[in-house]
């Protein structure tokens, strides 16, 4: 058993009673990293000095007997899209490659109040845009549980890192399932927390009206540790919502009883594995036989979500990715002819075909003669979307269905079929366009490879999906199955 | 001549520059002059990740703009991404307001030699403002400065109510006041915290379509717009005229060579793919604010006016003058607090000291004189202290130096001398010394009295009561 096996809290009281130190906390991430990193390639860039000094720094306030933060002397890995002051931040694009950001991202900031040991940057889909991680500039990210398959995206580092051991947590971040499709194909924890409950202030932008961090664990009980260190208000980021944070942990009671929950038909019909049906059914099974009640409902409006997410999402996108012009940071042509070439060539080399893909699709949104057609139309379909979600919510607590239609597919086997690929999204992008909060937790298997469980739930009701979670989790053990790494 | 068959439409498009003490979407400092790029941060230099937080204050400045120029106020207002590549915008895009601004359907009152006219304003609009671009000689290299980058900007469309360049003129100058009395901006166009450009087009008297218009830029003063205005219109006229058509496009004024040339087209024009910006949420402004923003507008140029010529007796003209400028009509005002003659003061003011200030290329922020200093001094000439003459040289003394009247006729020995005996003597010396100008003046020569007036003036350094020397001289000759 590895020591991130352990529970936050025996890791805490280890700490306490000097029976383990954050060093050697930080050493087991930085060995489990070099031992398994050369064929994941989960890491974009590694930090041990810093997360070295970090841990000695907090050895010793362990020593001098100070407060501890809720995440004290955990190794954690963030994202390669939240910038760190000094750490090179890439995105895993080609364009910022030699980007050193000069401050932190508001999460970064929380972590550090929290007192983990960021250990590194975590590779990823560029600019998130991806469920494979086959769309890194750097490398694909490989799945521990078969280096054969794509780890899900765009946070496939992230979910990689700690399906793999290699940190005790991670942060990633979720536009159309990015949090927790990965997480549903590397067998851990996601959770999306609702639009707005974590700053996006030094998240570096996909589609604002959609991206959110959240936490990648590997079990329940971590993610409600991170969350409860990440969430809150932030006079940065005006979209941020200002309310109550409950906690979170405490929310973990076991107790299902009475709970209602409804079950989309469309998230369990066409194009989705019956292997996937399987382990869903299974899990309605459980929550079942612990008192909570569920019928099957209807998302009428379903169908047109994938359509709607690559509207929006690429609009924003077309304009969130245009100051990458070469002019201030990141990579810049070399003798340029003149300004408009700067800028073609700059771009051009700097960002890999899907990113360009998408900033055409949304430019083209966006243009006069289209708007109303793609870009307003969509924003309607969205609001009917949304709609869904709330007349579902006003009858039941809690909608469950699968994270992912199939489990993770083999590297290389859609790269060159953007629909085929946009398609593995169809369960998380309403979900996302609701702006609603949701977890992906561990629900069996399918020839070896994980299947993720999907629990939504109501605007800034993460207590109530994190209790289901939970109380499902401690009913199961797929959770603690780890991959053989070699 | 050909332009006589023409009438000449205008729009004014202008920017004007809110001075809060951040910048719109950070916490950056909006003063001007500072060595470039120092007031700069992630937000405003438009770091991957960074978000823009609304500065209330600018919000407040544009609801008080708006409402100054009689604008509907939005109730919610949003603002938009305007996409466009270019150095001097770190995003690539601008935040604007499209279609939702703050202010709406407002007008100007406008007067052209006599002429009392209405113009309406489509939209106020805030919106954030680039940074500047300086072109290396040699044309190798580019300087950027994001120093302005993000400071608050008012948009101000008018409607095409403008029929001539003058009137496009005196539009500018009442908009300059009413933002300079609101105290939302310098208004300063050589600092370029006012900007205009202008839409014109030409049509047959009677015709009610517009005709093809062209948008004309970089005007950089009031008079730069009405010259550039009136070089557009003759060459208009002259296309139409010789039977072809004006093309619609963008046209940059030349200062130096007093000509408008081609920028770029229609085909050329962008495409801005204008879209809410999802980093900020929409604005409520209720009644609550709007009352308070009301409340905190100062009696505005027009009433001021009015009430000068109310209470004062002035002249439109003169009233005009004065109010065009907060402060000068604040000068006036104060010196009414020394003095009860406001024609007095108000002549000093549009004669002498709008003459120096016009002689010396001044405004009036650049000198020295006070209300009070103007006031006592009227007070100086009613006890006749001093004579309206030697008031000029004590005039000049304030502007200058700011010092109080009475002090600069203490130190120059100015005091009106105002002792008949004392003018007598030199009255007498006068005459004794000129007998030829006392026989003229005998012989009826009304025009030697001038002569011999001039000379005891001249013996007491000007100080003389002018009256007194008058009655005592005519005394003497006639006696």
């Amino acid at each position: 058993m590895s020591l991130f096996d352990l529970r936050l809290t025996d890791i805490h009281n280890k700490l306490a009673h000097k029976e383990l130190s954050v060093s050697e906390l930080t050493e087991a991430s930085l060995k489990r990293i070099a031992d398994t990193d050369g064929e994941l390639g989960a890491f974009l860039t590694l930090d041990e000095e810093g997360a070295r000094k970090t841990a000695r720094s907090l050895d010793d306030r362990l020593a001098a007997g100070g407060e501890r933060g809720i995440l004290f002397g955990l190794p954690a890995g963030i994202k390669d899209n939240m910038v760190t002051e000094g750490l090179r931040t890439t995105c895993a694009s080609r364009f910022l490659d030699n980007h050193i950001p000069i401050y932190d991202a508001t999460v970064v900031k929380k972590l550090r109040s929290a007192q983990s040991v960021t250990v590194g940057k975590l590779n990823m889909d560029e600019f998130a845009m991806g469920g494979s991680n086959e769309n890194s500039a750097y490398r694909a990210v490989r799945n521990p549980w078969s280096p054969a398959h794509v780890p899900g995206g765009s946070s496939g580092g992230s979910a990689a890192a700690v399906a793999a051991g290699q940190v005790y947590f991670a942060l990633g971040s979720d536009t159309g399932g990015s949090i927790r499709q990965p997480a549903a194909y590397c067998g851990v924890v996601g959770l999306k927390p609702t639009y707005g409950l974590v700053s996006r202030f030094g998240l570096v932008a996909f589609a604002s009206s959609l991206d959110q961090i959240g936490p990648i664990t590997k079990n329940v009980e971590d993610a409600a540790y991170v969350l409860q260190a990440i969430a809150g208000h932030d006079e940065l980021d005006s979209t941020s919502a200002n309310v109550d944070i409950p906690d979170y942990t405490a929310a973990l009671t076991g107790d299902v009883r009475g709970l209602r929950i409804g079950v989309p038909k469309e998230y369990l019909g066409e194009g989705i594995d019956p292997r996937v049906k399987e382990r869903v059914s299974e899990a309605l099974k459980v929550f079942e036989s612990m008192g909570a009640v569920w019928e099957e409902i209807s998302l009428p409006h379903t169908e047109y979500a994938v359509a709607t997410y690559y509207l929006l999402a690429s609009s924003e996108a077309s304009s969130n990715l245009a100051r990458f012009d070469g002019v201030r940071y990141g990579v810049r042509a070399e003798n340029p002819d003149n300004l408009l070439d700067l800028y073609r060539r700059s771009r051009s080399q700097g960002f890999g075909s899907e990113v360009k893909r998408r900033i055409m699709l949304g430019t083209y949104a966006l243009s006069s003669g289209y708007y109303d057609a793609y870009y307003l139309k969509a924003q309607k379909v969205r609001t009917l979307i949304k709609r869904d979600f709330d007349l579902a919510f006003e009858k039941y607590d809690l909608i469950i269905g699968p994270t992912a239609p199939t489990p993770a597919f083999r590297i290389g086997e859609q790269v060159g079929d953007p629909l085929t690929m946009y398609l593995n999204d169809i369960v998380t992008i309403p979900v996302s366009l609701a702006g609603v909060p949701a977890i992906s937790v561990p629900c069996g298997f399918a020839d070896g490879l994980p299947v993720g469980l999907q629990i939504i739930g109501k605007p800034f009701d993460e207590t109530t999906v994190l209790r289901a979670a939970h109380a499902y989790e401690s009913h199961t053990d797929h959770h603690l199955r780890r991959p053989a790494l070699s | 001549m050909s332009m006589n068959k023409y009438e000449t439409v205008v729009g004014l498009e202008v920017h004007v520059e809110l001075h809060t003490n951040s910048k719109i979407f950070c916490g950056c400092s909006t003063s001007f002059g500072a060595p470039p790029n120092t007031h700069t941060c992630p937000v405003c230099l438009g770091h991957p990740g960074v978000l823009p937080v609304l500065n209330r204050q600018a919000v407040e400045y544009a609801m008080k703009a708006a409402m100054a120029i009689n604008c509907e106020i939005a109730d919610w207002c949003k603002f938009d991404r305007k996409n466009y590549f270019y150095p001097d915008s770190p995003k690539a895009y601008q935040i604007s307001q499209y279609d939702q601004p703050i202010g709406r359907n407002g007008w100007i009152d406008i007067e052209v030699n006599g002429v009392a006219k209405r113009i309406g304003i489509t939209r106020l609009h805030l919106e954030e403002d680039a940074g500047k671009l300086t072109h290396v000689e040699g044309g190798y290299a580019s300087l950027v400065d994001f120093n302005r980058v993000g400071t608050p900007l008012l948009e101000i469309v008018s409607e095409p109510d403008i029929r001539s360049p003058e009137e496009a003129k005196a539009y500018l100058e009442k908009l300059k006041a009413i933002m300079q009395y609101c105290d939302v901006s310098d208004v300063k166009m050589e600092q370029g915290s006012l900007r205009c450009d202008a839409n014109i087009s030409l049509r047959p008297y009677g015709q009610k379509e517009f005709g093809t218009r062209a948008e004309l830029k970089n005007m950089n003063s009031f008079r730069g717009v009405q010259r550039g205005l009136e070089y557009e219109q003759m060459r208009q006229a002259d296309v139409l005229e010789s039977g072809g058509a004006v093309v619609q496009e963008t046209r940059r004024w030349d200062e130096s060579q007093g000509k408008t040339f081609s920028m770029r087209g229609k085909e050329e024009a962008h495409d801005y793919r204008y879209f809410p910006d999802p980093d900020l949420v929409r604005v409520h402004i209720d009644e609550e604010w709007k009352a308070r923003v009301r409340a905190s507008i100062p009696e505005l140029p027009d009433a001021r006016q009015a009430r000068y010529i109310q209470e004062y007796g002035l002249s439109s003209y003169d009233a005009g003058v004065l109010t065009a400028s907060m402060k000068l009509a604040d000068f006036f005002e104060d010196s009414l607090r020394y003095t009860s003659d406001a024609k007095a003061s108000a002549n000093w003011i549009m004669g002498e000291l709008l003459a120096y200030l016009n002689a010396n290329n001044l405004e009036f922020e650049d000198v020295k004189i006070t209300g009070q200093g103007l006031g006592e001094m009227i007070q100086l000439i009613e006890k006749g202290t001093i004579s309206t003459k030697i008031a000029k040289t004590v005039f000049k003394g304030m502007v200058e130096t700011g010092k109080s009247p009475q002090q600069i006729v203490e130190e120059q020995g100015l005091v009106q001398i105002s002792d008949e005996g004392a003018i007598l003597a030199i009255v007498d010396a006068v005459i004794a010394a000129n007998p030829q100008s006392v026989e003229d003046f005998r012989g009826g020569k009304d025009k030697a009295i001038g002569f011999l007036v001039g000379q005891i003036m001249k013996e007491t350094k000007g100080k003389a009561n002018p009256g007194l020397v008058n009655k005592l001289l005519m005394e003497r000759l006639k006696g």
